[in-house]
């Protein structure tokens, strides 16, 4: 028994190094035999559970440590940073060899930077409070447009509200999600709309009497959102990257990390 | 002895004095180098910039001419909120800054609370950044429950920026209150006149006058600043070139906010010069 | 009874003692002189006089009541008495006849198209009438200094009070000036001057009063005064301005 494990531990330990030595991605970090990841700044639930990725705790963090482990790096090996989104997209050298927080693949940027296969596809989801609805609002195409909305400016909600949602008045945009929720509280603004963890902790969490009042599922347009991991353009080690996405995908792990941290995720009507 | 035995054989023109031809051939030199120089700078700028190795990313990023047509009309379209946001501001600014400025002027002991109030007011406002004041007005007073639309952030964002700026434009009013001579009060006290009707038609017609150049600067500083109104939601062109940077990925629309902003101030400031100077020359 | 009657006038600037104790008369219609050095006291009187500076101890009676009376509201007395300044602080800003009828407009409440064919006759009487429109960076010294003194005239007061109004002008500007204090001391007016110049005290002047270091130490008739001063400083300070 113990002679077992002792050989299964000596096995893992030399395959790990060995991987690490002779798999894709040598040689295509920033520092050899260390990942460099980036997230944001703070991390928000349930993303990353208490801003702190090395717990591995939140969907994306979970989602990191198991491209690393594919790609043959130790969760020891795995180095984390902080950035915004301004820092991401600029152009010139990264500080990071891929950086993970909700960014959306999006045509115009992958001119700019080079994105990873999709991890997850987001849902686009409404939060409102509890007058609002008392109020009339419902989860239709009908009631939004009378709604007066709020966004997070530099997300993909801002051309969904324009494109589909079309409200009657101008929406009003905020530097970030704490600043809506500012707003929502203040009721200068009935609604805002973002990915459906985070609106699911907004409205949980973040204020007293916060529904989501609906989804927009992820393929309801031609252009669905979709996650994906940010690289620094032309980066060698995006194939390395694809190719444990791909398997974590098809070996049902993806789907496994999905259900853990992102289960609430089912229950919340469809918009018509 | 003729002009000509004066001037020497080098006066080319009837009339020229040599000093004159002098000062004529050193002006001409000046210019020469000047220009001469200026074109190599900008020769050498345009040649060796784009060798450098980030150059083609960067051109990508912040002057990309197809991104820049593409954003222009959206961002002119929301500089015309900052356009209004200013003109329905500034009058109010001016005019709780007269008051704020007759506060601090007030001289009788009776008054005393009054121009306490004045110094506080100046202190506070001027001693804070004007984004936490947005911030604090802009949010905090409609998140005491106030119903709609007085908790709209174009109110109480509004009623931030004027109450900071009048700040400013208080202490320059004082100033210019205060230069005007003790014997121009002396002469309107003499006719008979109360102390508010020697502000309104004596002190205040000429300090207002004396100050349009700083307050002028105030002004342009306004400008800029009702961009900060961003923060608490309304679409203004900031927001909306950050809009498009995150769409477009791309730093392209802030060098087109950028470009309309100067647009507007660069006039403005050719012209507050032009006053200052006229006020210099005036004055002297 | 005295139109204007000073006793103990004393006036402090903080520990300085400008006026001692200054007792002095004037009488309706009557032309008093103040005459002496710089720093003698001559223009703090002259403001004490109207209540621009409030006096420290003292009273002064017009025609008869204490005007300097602590607490009492100077601006009524203000109105009664005129004075015209050394660098005649016009309002730059206002033509001439804004500037004349800025105080009767507000004080006495009268509007423009009742005041103007006075003003324009105050104009005209000192020979201003085509300078009413012109603002006093385009004036002379001289008539920039006749404005002010129409300005004080025209509230309508019953003293007026002069305080060098030649001294800053350029000497061929100073004859205009006089002759407007010649006018009205024929038409009768009540005034105090404080002047250097001498040769006008000596021709129009009931009562000439030398200041000596914050006290009138010598007064009488110009004749009496200029040709047989009593005191040695008199003597001293005459025989250097004459």
């Amino acid at each position: 028994m113990k002679l077992t494990m002792t050989s299964t531990v000596a096995f893992m330990l030399s395959t790990g190094v060995a991987m690490a030595g002779g798999h894709c991605a040598a040689g295509k970090t920033l520092n050899d035999d260390v990942l460099t990841v980036a997230t944001g700044n703070p991390a928000y639930y349930p993303w990353v559970m208490d801003d702190a990725p090395e717990a591995k705790a939140g969907f994306e963090a979970a989602v990191a440590y198991a491209v690393a482990n594919r790609m043959g790096f130790e969760d020891g090996q795995v180095v984390w940073v902080r950035s915004s989104f301004d820092q991401a997209i600029q152009p010139g050298a990264k500080n990071f060899d891929f950086n993970l927080q909700q960014f959306s693949i999006t045509e115009e940027r992958e001119e700019i930077v080079d994105f990873s296969l999709p991890y997850y596809s987001a849902a686009m989801a409404v939060v409102t409070r509890q007058p609002v609805v008392e109020r009339g609002a419902e989860a239709s195409l009908a009631s939004l447009k009378g709604l007066l909305w709020g966004a997070h400016a530099s997300t993909t909600a801002v051309p969904m509200l324009a494109a589909i949602v079309q409200p009657d008045a101008d929406p009003l945009l905020y530097g970030d999600n704490a600043d809506v929720v500012e707003a929502m509280k203040a009721n200068q603004i009935d609604a805002a709309l973002m990915d459906l963890p985070t609106a699911l902790f907004t409205a949980g969490v973040l204020l007293d009497d916060g529904v989501v009042l609906g989804q927009f599922p992820p393929d309801r347009s031609d252009n669905p959102d979709q996650f994906g991991l940010l690289m620094e353009e032309g980066n060698p080690l995006k194939e390395c990257v694809d190719a444990a996405l791909a398997e974590l995908t098809e070996d049902g792990t993806l789907a496994a990390i999905e259900a853990e941290w992102l289960a609430e995720a089912t229950g919340v009507p469809v918009i018509e | 002895m003729t002009q000509a035995d004066i001037d020497g054989p080098d006066a080319t023109a009837p009339g020229l004095t040599r000093r004159q031809v002098y000062e004529a051939r050193i002006r001409r030199r000046s210019m020469i180098v000047a220009a001469t120089s200026t074109a190599a700078v900008m020769l050498a700028l345009f040649l060796l910039i784009p060798l450098a190795p980030g150059w083609e990313g960067v051109k990508k990023s912040f002057f990309n001419a197809d991104v820049f047509s593409k954003t222009f009309p959206g961002l002119i379209e929301a500089f015309l909120l900052d356009v209004a946001i200013f003109a329905w501001s500034a009058p109010l600014i001016f005019l709780l800054g007269l008051l704020i400025a007759l506060c601090r002027d007030a001289r009788s002991p009776a008054l005393y609370p009054l121009r306490l109030f004045g110094i506080l007011y100046t202190d506070i406002f001027r001693g804070v950044p004007v984004i936490l004041v947005i911030y604090l007005i802009g949010f905090g007073i409609p998140g005491l429950g106030l119903p709609r639309p007085w908790n709209s952030p174009y109110i109480w964002g509004t009623v931030a920026l004027v109450l900071t700026y009048a700040a400013y434009v208080a202490e320059v009013l004082r100033s210019g209150i205060e230069s005007i001579h003790d014997s121009q009060r002396a002469a309107a006290a003499s006719l008979g006149l109360g102390h508010g009707d020697t502000m309104r038609f004596v002190i205040l017609p000429q300090a207002i006058r004396r100050v349009v150049p700083a307050n002028m600067n105030l002004f342009i500083a306004l400008q800029k600043d009702v961009a900060l109104l961003s923060f608490i939601g309304p679409v203004e062109i900031f927001r909306q070139a950050g809009v498009y940077k995150s769409l477009l990925a791309n730093f392209t629309p802030y060098v087109g906010a950028a470009l309309i902003f100067l647009a507007v101030t660069v006039p403005a400031t050719r012209y507050a010069d032009y006053l200052m100077t006229k006020q210099a020359r005036a004055r002297s | 009874m005295a139109k204007l009657d000073l006793q103990g006038v004393t006036k402090r600037f903080g520990d300085n003692v400008v006026c001692r104790a200054i007792d002095l008369t004037i009488g309706d219609g009557e032309m008093v002189c103040l005459i002496g050095a710089s720093g003698s006291g001559k223009s703090t009187l002259l403001r004490c006089m109207n209540l621009l500076e409030p006096i420290d101890d003292g009273v002064i009676l017009l025609d008869g009541s204490d005007i300097a009376e602590p607490g009492l509201d100077p601006q009524p007395v203000r109105q009664r008495i005129g004075i015209v300044f050394q660098s005649f602080n016009l309002f730059p800003h206002m033509t001439a006849v804004e500037n004349v009828m800025l105080a009767p407009r507000r004080v006495h409440n009268r509007s423009r198209e009742a005041l103007l064919p006075e003003v324009t006759e105050l104009f005209m009487r000192f020979g201003l009438a085509d300078r009413m429109a012109h603002y006093p960076d385009q004036l002379s010294g001289g008539q920039q200094q006749r404005v002010a003194i129409v300005r004080a005239l025209a509230m309508k007061p019953e003293i007026m009070l002069f305080d060098e109004i030649t001294s800053a002008l350029d000497p061929e500007l100073v004859g205009e000036v006089l002759d407007v204090l010649r006018a009205l001391r024929e038409a009768g007016m009540t005034m105090v001057l404080a002047t250097h110049e001498m040769g006008f005290a000596r021709e129009l002047a009931d009562k000439v009063c030398f200041l000596d270091d914050g006290v009138i130490l010598e007064e009488g008739p110009p004749e009496q005064l200029f040709t047989a001063p009593k005191k040695e400083r008199t003597r001293s300070f005459l025989s250097r301005v004459l």
